[in-house]
């Protein structure tokens, strides 16, 4: 009885990935989530931020959005902005960052965006050290 | 009867044409393996897009106060038709077969008594549709400079259909495109986004699957369903691009024919009167030299 269960990350171009994991980490809109085998049937979406996929070895990919669905023991993810952590550049990092830090100054925005765009900055800050 | 030299020159012409046909097949053939491979890549996405939003909408307890994206306004006044077709000619009769859909769409609406908006996406259609129904054209788009398109080009056209959406600027929306079935066969196709087409087969298993919904339900639903429409705008695209090539290729392959055809027949014809005018010209020395 393995303890695995699929996991796919889907985008409108093409499907990022197709694999087995024990466990996975998603940055749900309300909060982390760790999903193991069996979880309840779910349906979320994603704030900004980090999707660990913990096998042998842990992938990650950055998000800045999503939708999520958990049933019968497959993950589904999609989303039109996934990145795996090790393909990120510095240079792409920067310019997101500065973006998003040039955004939340906007006084415009609503309190919703906001907090979307203060996930975001603190995800690349992270990734940036 | 033409002469010798302008059957050279018509022999020469022709030749010089199926070379270009030639060319933009193998052109439209290189690309079409790109689009296909795209299109196919970009199924999956739509697809289990439209199987979240059927599974939540299963789970939507009070179905008065869903969405509107997802139930419609409760009028049927206003159609908007987004009509998406190629920026370029050449391909067969790929963009007269989404126009003649939509136009027959069209009449169709206007004929129960219905206003009708149009969006046009690719010069091609715009031009056609134009002729006959240039005071219904709301908003055009043309992304020729682009070499490919993407999703930010397919949410462009998705907010400026949410936008009239929220303004109340229609009731139901339909887009118009071609879907790629295979390299021959592109079948033009009227799909209805807004409100959000109910698969009439409902999955026959595990129907009771319980979600955990987080957010709630409505919030997601609020969420998904605009970013929906970008996809479903985004799937049409990619079919598009797929079927445009297709289309191209194999009107291509038969001017390509065509020429060879046409040179045949004209070589027959110049070998044939070349061989005449040997004969003739025999006969009118054998004639002179026995006149002597």
């Amino acid at each position: 009885m393995s303890e695995n269960f699929t996991v796919e990350i889907i985008s409108p171009e093409k499907s990022i990935l197709n694999a087995e994991a024990k466990e996975v980490m998603i940055p749900s809109f309300e909060g982390e989530m760790g999903i193991l085998r069996d979880h309840i049937s779910l349906i979320t979406f994603l704030r900004p931020g980090l999707i660990k996929i913990k096998e042998a070895i842990e992938t990650n990919f950055f998000v800045e959005e999503g939708t999520v669905e958990f049933k019968n023991n497959s993950l589904l993810i999609l989303t039109s902005s996934a990145k795996k952590l090790q393909e990120i550049n510095k240079d792409f990092l920067n310019t997101l960052l500065q973006d998003a830090e040039k955004k939340i100054n906007d006084n415009t925005l609503n309190d919703k965006e906001k907090y979307l765009l203060s996930y975001k900055i603190d995800t690349l800050k992270s990734i940036n050290q | 009867m033409p002469s010798l030299d302008d059957l050279k020159k018509r022999i020469k012409s022709v030749k010089s044409t199926q070379k270009i046909t030639k060319a933009m097949k193998m052109v439209a053939a290189a690309k079409l393996r790109k689009a296909q491979e795209n299109a196919e890549k970009g199924r999956p996405y739509s697809q289990k897009m439209q199987n979240v939003i059927l599974n939540l909408t299963k789970s939507i307890k009070d179905q008065e106060n869903a969405p509107k994206l997802l139930v419609g306004t409760g009028k049927d006044q206003v159609y908007l038709c987004v009509v998406l077709t190629a920026d370029r000619g050449l391909c067969g009769g790929f963009n007269s077969n989404i126009c003649k859909l939509a136009k027959a769409h069209f009449k169709k609406t206007l004929e129960q008594g219905k206003n009708l908006k149009i969006i046009t996406v690719g010069s091609k259609g715009l031009d056609q549709i134009k002729r006959d129904y240039g005071n219904y054209i709301v908003q055009k788009y043309s992304f020729k400079d682009k070499k490919q398109i993407t999703f930010k080009e397919a949410e462009i056209v998705g907010k400026e259909i949410m936008k009239l959406f929220k303004q109340n600027e229609f009731d139901r929306c339909f887009l118009f495109y071609n879907n790629f079935k295979n390299v021959i066969t592109q079948i033009p196709q009227a799909q209805q986004i807004i409100p959000t087409e109910k698969k009439l087969e409902e999955t026959k298993d595990e129907d009771s699957t319980f979600y955990e919904f987080e957010p709630d339900e409505e919030e997601i639903l609020e969420e998904l369903l605009p970013k929906n429409i970008s996809t479903q705008v985004f799937k049409a695209f990619l079919e598009n691009a797929a079927s445009e090539q297709g289309s191209r290729m194999t009107a291509m392959d038969n001017a390509t024919r065509n020429a060879g055809d046409l040179v045949d027949k004209l070589t027959i014809n110049y070998n044939r009167s070349r061989q005449a005018s040997i004969t003739k010209e025999l006969i009118e020395i054998i004639s002179g030299a026995e006149s002597l």
